[in-house]
């Protein structure tokens, strides 16, 4: 399938073939966007240079995905935008399910630091370098990943501990 | 100058770990900046919790607040409170069965929530809309950014004082929700819109009421405007309150009114125009201060821009069809349901199965909605349901900003600033 890449897209694509063509895996286009698969572990120098180089200087998302295969089980998919041209890119890496630990991109963009919470919330992913590597919505008492495909919908029994409904009682 | 050692202060009773984890994140906060002296001998150090039970949180919303006297030296905010993992449901549901939670994610424009996962469903599967569904849709969009944007005005000047102006707000909001009564037979969580289309066509009752409500509502505006410009109280406690500048609200990933007073014009209608935002001409209001004043500023302003793209709307809708006419694609109208067997068979496979559209696709679409930009990432497996929909959510990303433009403004400026990013919970939790 050709690709039908505008000027900064294209610009992008040239950028990374030249300056990082060991790291750069995959151009594909779904639905208008552009995806760049990389490798996950040169992804903070990738993205400071699109930051630099091209102008993206906005993060508007981190996608984390769960593709239940054996090898390269999660994904995370960051979502740029160019403030200049307007056109956004979407960076993938892919990690490994034993241990998914990956660079934060806090020093890139600090907007990454709750995005990145949310993906290690929902799946485990871990941010190496994070400052709050906390979780954002689950408290931390929980122990599940609940966003991984294992995870059961209606929730595993007994792992929140709940208020107690009836105070006057122990 | 900082607590030492919070936690053993505190006895949690619930999630020990989980408050542990939030003090102790408290306490490493800005520990680079070394304390000059280390004793508190007035004793004006606290550590406040705000909410998540707290009338001008806006919603379920805790603030973990450092004091120092009325000076706030350090926040954390804690969310999750109304956290029930609607992308897990979504997983195991239908596209269109998904479309009632999105309703309750921003409940105070349930409208646009709609319109923003039927638009990605639409790419993802490849949909042709009908035109006037297209313009019914962005009616009711604008519409629906007014009765937001009309709660924000009231909370956020209740927030800063003046009770009266809420009853205001509300009557205007209350013409609305008529409307919306007429338009989809809800009040409040909508789900009007539909994969393919809207579920039914504005009644000549419903244009007449939208038509008047339009008429009426800028001379309201007006009179908002007159009472708060220039009004000595509320410029008091809003100017230079809360400030975002432009480099750090573009670093923080801010979105929306908040980016666009901080003075750079992104609007999604505007970058990638859908629906037939193209065709109409509007503008974006932008403001370069950044603080509680200029967002007031932007969304006012926003309101009578939404005034003038309704006004269009009327003007340019065309009449035909309201859902595409492809029966795998959309559901069959009432009429062919119950009046003919294919029909019957239509309205069964698209509740049972739903659209389907190809595997390993997948899309990314942004709509402007009242808080910023809305998106929903689909991934597609080829079946019923979505293998992962992801909601990035402007509220979400509006409160990663509140918690960085806290520290260093007085206790007293939190609830106006909070009411000023106007964040929802329903959203920002998902």
């Amino acid at each position: 399938m050709s690709l039908e890449l505008n000027k900064t897209e294209q610009a992008v694509v040239d950028g990374l073939s030249s300056d990082y063509s060991e790291d750069l895996i995959e151009v594909y286009q779904s639905c208008e966007h552009t995806y760049i698969r990389v490798e996950a572990n040169n992804i903070v120098d990738i993205l400071t240079y699109l930051k630099k180089k091209h102008h993206f200087i906005f993060l508007c998302d981190i996608v984390g995905t769960d593709r239940y295969t054996s090898d390269e089980r999660f994904e995370l998919i960051y979502n740029i935008m160019n403030l200049r041209t307007q056109d956004r890119i979407f960076v993938k890496i892919r990690l490994e399910e034993e241990n998914p630990v990956v660079k934060t991109a806090t020093s890139v963009w600090k907007a990454a630091g709750w995005l990145e919470r949310e993906a290690y919330d929902m799946f485990g992913i871990r941010f190496e370098g994070h400052p709050d590597h906390r979780r954002i919505f689950m408290p931390e008492d929980f122990e599940y990943f609940p966003l991984r495909k294992e995870f059961p919908l209606l929730g595993i029994p007994g792992s929140i501990e709940l208020p107690n409904t009836t105070p006057d009682t122990e | 100058m900082k607590l030492k050692d919070i936690n053993s202060k505190v006895d949690p009773k619930f999630f020990k770990e989980h408050q542990r984890g939030i003090y102790q994140s408290l306490e490493d906060k800005h520990t680079t900046v070394e304390d000059i002296d280390s004793e508190d001998p007035l004793n004006s150090k606290m550590i406040l919790n705000m909410g998540p039970q707290h009338p001008a949180t806006h919603g379920v919303l805790r603030l973990i607040l450092q004091l120092r006297g009325e000076l706030i030296e350090k926040t954390k905010i804690d969310i999750g409170y109304l956290h029930r993992g609607v992308e897990k449901i979504a997983e195991n549901k239908t596209y269109q069965e998904f479309m009632p939670y999105t309703d309750r994610m921003d409940y105070l424009s349930p409208y646009s929530n709609n319109v923003a996962l039927c638009l990605a469903v639409e790419k993802l599967a490849d949909v042709e809309v009908p035109e006037r569904a297209q313009y019914i849709r962005m009616i009711c969009c604008e519409l629906a950014r007014i009765s937001s944007h009309l709660l924000w005005l009231g909370t956020m000047v209740m927030d800063a004082g003046a009770i009266s102006f809420f009853i205001w707000t509300f009557r205007e909001r209350e013409k609305i929700y008529d409307i919306f009564d007429e338009v989809a037979g809800h009040r409040f969580t909508v789900s009007h819109s539909r994969i393919g289309g809207v579920a039914n066509d504005f009644t000549d009752d419903a244009v007449a009421r939208i038509k008047e409500f339009v008429e009426k509502f800028p001379q309201e505006l007006k009179d908002w405007h007159g009472l708060l410009d220039r009004n000595r109280i509320f410029i008091d406690r809003n100017k230079d309150v809360g400030i975002v500048e432009t480099e750090r609200a573009l670093d923080l990933g801010a979105t929306g009114p908040v980016l666009r007073a901080a003075g750079f014009g992104v609007d999604q209608r505007i970058v990638k125009p859908y629906l037939k935002y193209d065709e109409i001409d509007f503008e974006v209001p932008t403001r370069m201060e950044g603080d509680n004043l200029a967002r007031y500023f932007v969304r006012m302003e926003e309101m009578a821009e939404s005034i003038k793209i309704i006004n269009q709307c009327f003007d340019k809708m065309p009449k035909g069809p309201i859902r595409a006419n492809n029966a795998k694609q959309a559901y069959p109208s009432k009429d062919e349901v119950y009046y003919s067997m294919e029909g019957m068979i239509h309205d069964f496979m698209m509740t049972d199965t739903g659209i389907c559209p190809p595997a390993g696709k997948e899309v990314y679409h942004a709509v402007e909605s009242p808080k910023g930009e809305l998106g929903y990432f689909i991934q597609s497996d080829g079946t019923g349901h979505p293998w992962r929909l992801k909601v990035n959510a402007p509220s979400f990303r509006n409160l990663q900003v509140l918690e960085n433009i806290l520290d260093g403004e007085m206790v007293a400026d939190t609830v106006v600033i909070i009411g000023g990013l106007d964040p929802v919970l329903g959203e920002a939790d998902k």
